[in-house]
């Protein structure tokens, strides 16, 4: 079984890099961008094969190490 | 005093720390890789060094924070052991819970490399208690990830606990209240993204780090 996580700052928190970005997709002449926030994708291949247990596993991990919980939210997406 | 320094992959201020820690104690520390279990008896203090440990995969002291030798650490904190977090050292006591907030990106984007001047804050813990509050000092900072953020509900908290140790005077990364260094609640565990080891020596460009080092002596001497 396979998962994706999606890690994204929290509202609030200041995302200079994604800022950056915003800037840079305006000097390429896209226009209308009102936000840009960057965040990363984790894809994990797990032996578990039920998907309850599965996700309670990943979430664990998200808790305890993948996402800082400080000012990172997570998504888990099981497929 | 007895001090350690814990080594990790990718620590590259573990050996200038070992150093400090010498000249201001006589004795040299005792040094710890990261997949040692334990810590080594009657130590008073440990140096978690700069670096890039683990390469800061995931994020930056993430992966070190899990290690086997940081279950230890935070074992020796809740003990009353003090612990003195220098740049990567910093980040990795956020990560390991053992001070609130997070190190982000700095706000510039850039790794910065340079002498910043900052100011003692309070004088209120071993690390500082040799400085006069209110004293500018100059340490150097070479950081990508030094931009210190948390909520307003810590802030109060630090503010109110007189936990903001130093402060920027010119505040590089933009860091929330220009915070440069903070203690934990029980003034034992200091985090800072400056480093006082570098600035040890009038031969390499001054001395403003050393006095951390002779402060933390003196106050742990007779523990």
């Amino acid at each position: 079984m396979k998962a994706r996580v999606f890690i994204t700052l929290k509202s609030g928190v200041l995302d200079p890099q994604g800022e950056a970005v915003r800037h840079s997709l305006g000097t390429l002449g896209f226009q209308g961008i009102e936000a840009v926030r960057q965040g990363k994708v984790i894809e994990l291949t797990l032996s578990e094969t039920d998907p309850a247990r599965a996700e309670a596993e990943v979430r664990a991990m998200c808790e305890k190490l993948l996402a800082n919980t400080v000012i990172e939210n997570y998504a888990v997406e099981l497929a | 005093m007895k001090a350690a320094v814990i080594v990790f992959p990718g620590s590259n201020c573990d050996r200038d720390l070992a150093v400090a820690f010498e000249r201001a104690t006589g004795r040299k520390p005792a040094m710890i890789w990261h997949k040692d279990q334990d810590l080594p008896d009657g130590l008073d203090v440990i140096g978690v060094p700069g670096g890039f440990s683990f390469g800061d995969y995931l994020r930056c002291g993430a992966i070190a924070a899990r290690s086997p030798i940081s279950r230890a650490l935070v074992r020796f904190a809740e003990r009353g052991g003090h612990i003195l977090g220098i740049c990567n050292g910093f980040q990795i006591l956020t990560e390991a819970g053992l001070l609130p907030g997070t190190l982000m990106r700095n706000a510039g984007l850039k790794y910065i490399c340079r002498d910043v001047s900052l100011t003692v804050q309070t004088t209120d813990s071993a690390f500082t208690n040799a400085y006069a509050k209110g004293q500018k000092v100059t340490f150097p900072i070479a950081h990508h990830d030094g931009n210190y953020e948390t909520g307003s509900d810590t802030l109060k908290r630090l503010q109110d606990g007189d936990r903001i140790a130093f402060t920027y005077d010119d505040n590089p990364n933009g860091s929330i209240m220009d915070i440069a260094g903070i203690l934990s609640e029980n003034r034992r565990v200091l985090g800072m993204m400056p480093h006082p080891e570098r600035l040890n020596d009038n031969q390499l460009g001054g001395e403003d780090g050393s006095l951390m080092f002779h402060s933390l002596t003196q106050a742990l001497v007779s523990a």
